[in-house]
């Protein structure tokens, strides 16, 4: 097993809005391990986002973080760091590429700027070296015809080539943890598939370790290392993708997994999770996903279920898996998912 | 862990009520807008500050009429005239003392003239009070303010959503209208209608409905230009409604916070439009008071009465501010970038 | 679809619309298209950004005027319409939006939003009746009663798209436009509302023009699938020959782009590129039925390659 480069402890954060505190994040514990991809899947609202803004240090002002929750990055609290210090930890030891291509460029700055900026920030390096690095960045994220279009504005690009820019910039100061929100998730499914093989192939080349937020399994299967499956501001299970997708215990795992329809879902058999998440000003005692669950049991309601362990890697928040749970019969799709585990666990062994 | 096994019992997926409850609670639109508004406590008195004047000028019309301010006792001129604010306490310069022109120690003119009422805010160079003046004056600038935000929603609403609804050639010709008439100095216009109609509060109000709306027709008209692509819109449309209720259900609502703000805008300069008209004689005509003509009339004396000219230069400052405060206040509360939390 | 000869709804006839029509910015939204929307069928319309999948639903609905061609709903040309016929015609096709939180006024409680059709179309006599509809309508699409005097920004993603829902079936329309509903929607709720847009269809016996980039899951709602591309539709055929047995390069491209919930086949999967000087070398193509009910646009020589690779 690698070491973590980045252990996540107790992580609570608490927006204060005049309508009462939201808990946005409730006791999150993760690591990150060099030169891994961890995917952090859940929809909006469950708190995947605002785990990444703390990562970078960029939560808003309202946001409180209590003293016990820790971020360690190479053994140093990032929580205790000042703003100055952080400066330097942003864009340097861990970088950020946004979800929306069109925003997170300035439109007035020349694309080869902006990426040579970075450098010129963290590594010291006169601008004229920078511009250089810049060009062979340009050329390793796959823009074609890189010295033509280094003067080039935002808005002579397409969306794709904008997020290429992007990840550049991203990878210019050569980060140990790059954090990639959503990153796909405004483009063509075309584009799409395009900048997910780049991101794999820099990933190889630099062995950096990336923290990739999305709400789409699909992309994840693809990306993914280990996964994290968070819900109402918690993670309920995290194991390898293997043992994600084939092996799910988790009844949301299963939900999200029903919810995409697959070239052979039968019309109808498409199941969706009813209802809608939690609202984070009044999170439902115990188990947050309880009222929506059709397998919830009783002890649900009451009591917070703990993390139960499934492998040495694999780990689900859900009563299911305590011994005196009944047992259940997932719904057939996740049968078959279990039967192909089977089938990966006979062949190891 | 006191679990039992009743407590392992699979009791399913609660009912949808309970699924799609909303935390929060319900906040309309002005109700989030007067929340963010409480959180600038500048704005909050200006707020209050304006209010209280408004219902200080409407009520004043009972107890001081236009003719009150205006007259004065021709005979005792003598008396009268120049008399200091008294507010009847010892506050140094507000106690009814003043080192008259020339005189090197304080006297008191309301004893050496033997006046036995005390003017709160002195009078002015024929005897009349200053009080009375400027609370005129002010009722004068308000009725500007009011007309001046009457014809800002009137015209200049209903002729930016026109254009920018209709579009095309319509739009462009209507553009083309309001350029021409913000490029006509105002001064020039308010100089043909004193001539045409004489001067006085009646020919600013027309000057200011002349020229007043023009920044906020355009503010609409753009506003209406990206409103019309949203999606409710050709919901609505779509769903076969006309285009007057489209404006009035769909696109006015939603520049309401443009438009509140730009209005806060266009009042003090109404206000202070009115203001320098009637100094340079332009404005009210004499005897009525305006703030300015105050102003204007008491600069000669500024001198050796100096409060003669303060006190209206106060009123106005303040309420200018006002204006502008809580604009300012209000743009914060309606800026959709802090909606967020 | 191949029992006695279903009746067409929606006809699309050589439609085109270009925006800035002879100037050299010329852009061709909509370039010759045709295709039939059968009476109680899903038909989904697939392709990417600037595809014209978007402008030629709100071309149906009568919200851009077309440069040439025709649009026929239910034996009428809707480009003429006028007066009554287009109020009636307004009540029977609605639209469903992309982005749930654009397509709702937020300065509208949700009761005058759902009832706003309602309201138009006088289809109730009195406030009680209005609030009963709008109770009934909230009901349809799983929401609560307590919701009806909130405002759209209170609602998350998924609510509010089933708020938009409600809202087009206010007036009891058949055929509806559903742009893109659920893109802008998390995985887990997309599923919810294509669930409840599959239920609605069969209660209230609607067609519907379903538009969207996510082939998975047009595939998955749709009879029939049509893939769009810079203006012009390349393919038509149904969900599963066009899924399972793609024609044109571009369809075979977009297929092989779709990430799959499944790390062993993402690990396998080739991203097919796609070369579009199949659609620029400037031959002459036309609608070819290659196989029974599916069409490609090509050359016939192409044509008959794109058969032979069937086999």
């Amino acid at each position: 097993m690698s070491n973590p480069i980045l252990k996540v402890e107790n992580l609570h954060v608490n927006f204060n809005t005049y309508a009462g505190t939201v808990k946005a994040i409730r006791d999150v514990s993760f690591d990150l391990n060099e030169g891994e991809t961890l995917a952090i899947v859940g929809e909006s609202g469950s708190g995947k986002s605002v785990t990444t803004k703390t990562l970078m240090g960029l939560n808003a002002k309202n946001a409180s973080i209590p003293d016990n929750s820790r971020l360690l990055f190479k053994d140093k609290n990032l929580l205790a760091l000042t703003e100055e210090e952080w400066q330097h930890v942003r864009g340097n030891e861990i970088a950020m590429i946004f979800q929306d291509p069109m925003t997170s460029l300035d439109p007035t700055m020349k694309i080869g700027h902006q990426i040579a900026e970075p450098l010129v920030k963290h590594r010291g390096i006169s601008e004229k070296e920078a511009l250089a690095r810049a060009l062979e960045l340009m050329k390793g994220v796959g823009i074609p015809d890189a010295e033509e279009h280094i003067n080039d504005y935002p808005h002579q690009w397409s969306g794709g080539m904008r997020q290429r820019a992007v990840i550049a910039i991203a990878l210019a100061a050569d980060p140990e943890i790059l954090i990639a929100d959503e990153p796909t998730t405004a483009l063509d499914v075309t584009i799409q598939a395009q900048i997910l093989n780049l991101m794999k192939k820099l990933q190889k080349e630099s062995n950096s370790s990336i923290i990739f937020i999305t709400h789409d399994l699909g992309v994840v299967a693809g990306m993914a290392d280990r996964v994290a499956v968070m819900y109402a501001g918690k993670i309920v299970e995290y194991g390898t993708v293997d043992e994600i997708f084939f092996n799910p215990q988790h009844p949301y795992t299963w939900g999200l997994l029903n919810s995409m329809p697959t070239t052979d879902t039968e019309e109808g058999s498409l199941q969706a999770i009813p209802g809608t998440p939690p609202d984070l000003l009044e999170p439902p005692l115990g188990d947050a996903f309880a009222p929506r669950n059709v397998y919830a049991l009783a002890i649900d309601s009451r009591e917070e279920p703990p993390f139960f362990k499934v492998s040495d890697t694999h780990y689900a928040a859900t009563w299911l898996l305590d011994e005196r749970a009944p047992k259940v019969t997932p719904p057939k799709q996740i049968l078959t998912r279990w039967a192909h585990w089977q089938e990966l666990q006979g062949q190891e062994a | 862990m006191a679990a039992n096994t009743e407590d392992f019992v699979i009791v399913g997926a609660k009912s949808s009520d309970a699924n799609e409850h909303i935390a929060k609670p319900a906040l309309s639109f002005w109700q989030d807008a007067w929340r963010r508004l409480k959180l600038n406590k500048l704005a909050v008195v200006s707020m209050w500050f304006l209010i209280f004047i408004l219902g200080f000028a409407i009520v004043s019309n009972i107890f001081v009429t236009q003719n009150d301010a205006n007259s004065f006792d021709s005979d005792n001129v003598g008396k009268y005239k120049n008399l200091p604010p008294k507010s009847g306490l010892p506050i140094p310069g507000w106690n009814g003392k003043i080192k008259e022109p020339g005189a090197t120690e304080s006297t008191d003119p309301y004893a050496n003239s033997n006046v036995k009422k005390n003017y709160l805010f002195g009078t002015d160079t024929i005897g009349r009070s200053l009080g009375k003046r400027v609370i005129v004056g002010l009722r004068i600038s308000l009725l500007v303010a009011i007309s001046a935000t009457l014809i800002d929603l009137l015209i200049g609403v209903s002729y930016g959503v026109f254009s920018g609804w209709k579009g095309g050639t319509i739009d462009v010709v209507m553009q083309r209208i309001i350029e021409i008439m913000s490029s006509v100095p105002n001064l020039i216009v308010v100089t043909m209608i004193g001539l045409l109609l004489g001067s006085g509060v009646t020919s600013i109000i027309i000057a200011i409905a002349l020229t007043g709306w023009l920044s906020m027709a355009r503010q609409v008209r753009n506003m209406t230009l990206s409103l019309k692509e949203r999606d409710y819109v050709l919901a609505a449309k779509s769903l076969g409604e006309s285009s007057t209720k489209i404006a009035i259900k769909h696109l006015i609502p939603n520049m309401a916070g443009t438009i509140i703000v730009q209005i806060m805008m266009t009042v003090p300069n109404a206000i202070m439009f009115e203001a320098v008209l009637s100094a340079i004689n332009l404005g009210v005509k004499p005897p009525t008071a305006s703030l300015g003509s105050l102003i204007s009339d008491a600069q000669s004396m500024l001198q050796f009465y100096p409060y003669q000219i303060l006190i209206p230069s106060a009123v106005l400052v303040l309420i200018s501010l006002a204006f502008i405060l809580l604009g300012d206040g209000l743009r914060d509360a309606f800026d959709p970038r802090a909606s967020e939390d | 679809m191949t029992e006695e000869t279903p009746k067409k709804l929606v006809e699309l006839k050589d439609l085109q619309l270009y925006f800035n029509k002879g100037k050299s910015n010329e852009v061709r939204a909509i370039d010759h298209v045709s295709f039939d929307i059968y009476e109680g069928e899903v038909f989904g319309l697939v392709g990417e950004s600037g595809s014209g999948k978007t402008t030629i639903g709100r071309t149906i609905l009568k919200l851009y005027e077309p440069t040439d061609g025709t649009i026929t709903f239910d034996g009428k040309d809707v480009t003429k319409l006028k007066g009554k016929q287009l109020s009636e015609f307004r009540k029977n096709s609605q639209m469903i939006f992309q982005d749930p939180q654009a397509s709702l006024n937020g300065r509208m409680k949700v009761r005058d939003i759902i009832a706003e059709g309602i309201d138009v179309n006088h289809l109730a006599k009195s406030n009680d009746e209005r609030n009963n509809r709008v109770q009934e309508l909230l009901d349809l699409v799983g929401l609560n009663k307590d919701h009806s005097s909130r405002y759209p920004h209170e609602f998350s993603g998924g609510q509010r798209q089933r708020i938009g829902i409600a809202r087009a079936l206010a007036v009891d329309p058949k055929f509806i436009i559903a742009d893109e509903p659920i893109s802008a929607l998390d995985v887990s709720i997309q599923a919810q509302v294509v669930n409840l847009m599959k239920e609605l269809q069969k209660k209230h016996s609607l067609t519907y023009l379903f538009i969207a980039h996510d082939l998975s899951m047009v595939k998955y709602i749709s009879d029939r699938i049509g893939v769009m591309h810079w203006g012009k539709l390349l393919e038509i055929g149904t969900a599963d020959a066009v899924y399972n047995h793609p024609l044109h390069p571009y369809t075979k491209s977009l297929l092989s782009a779709i990430p799959v919930p499944d790390p062993e086949v993402e690990s396998n999967r080739q991203h097919i590129d796609y070369d579009s000087s199949i659609e620029t070398d400037g031959k002459e193509r036309t609608m070819l039925e290659v196989n029974p009910g599916h069409f490609v646009l090509a050359t016939e020589e192409e044509a008959a390659a794109y058969k032979l690779e069937q086999q």
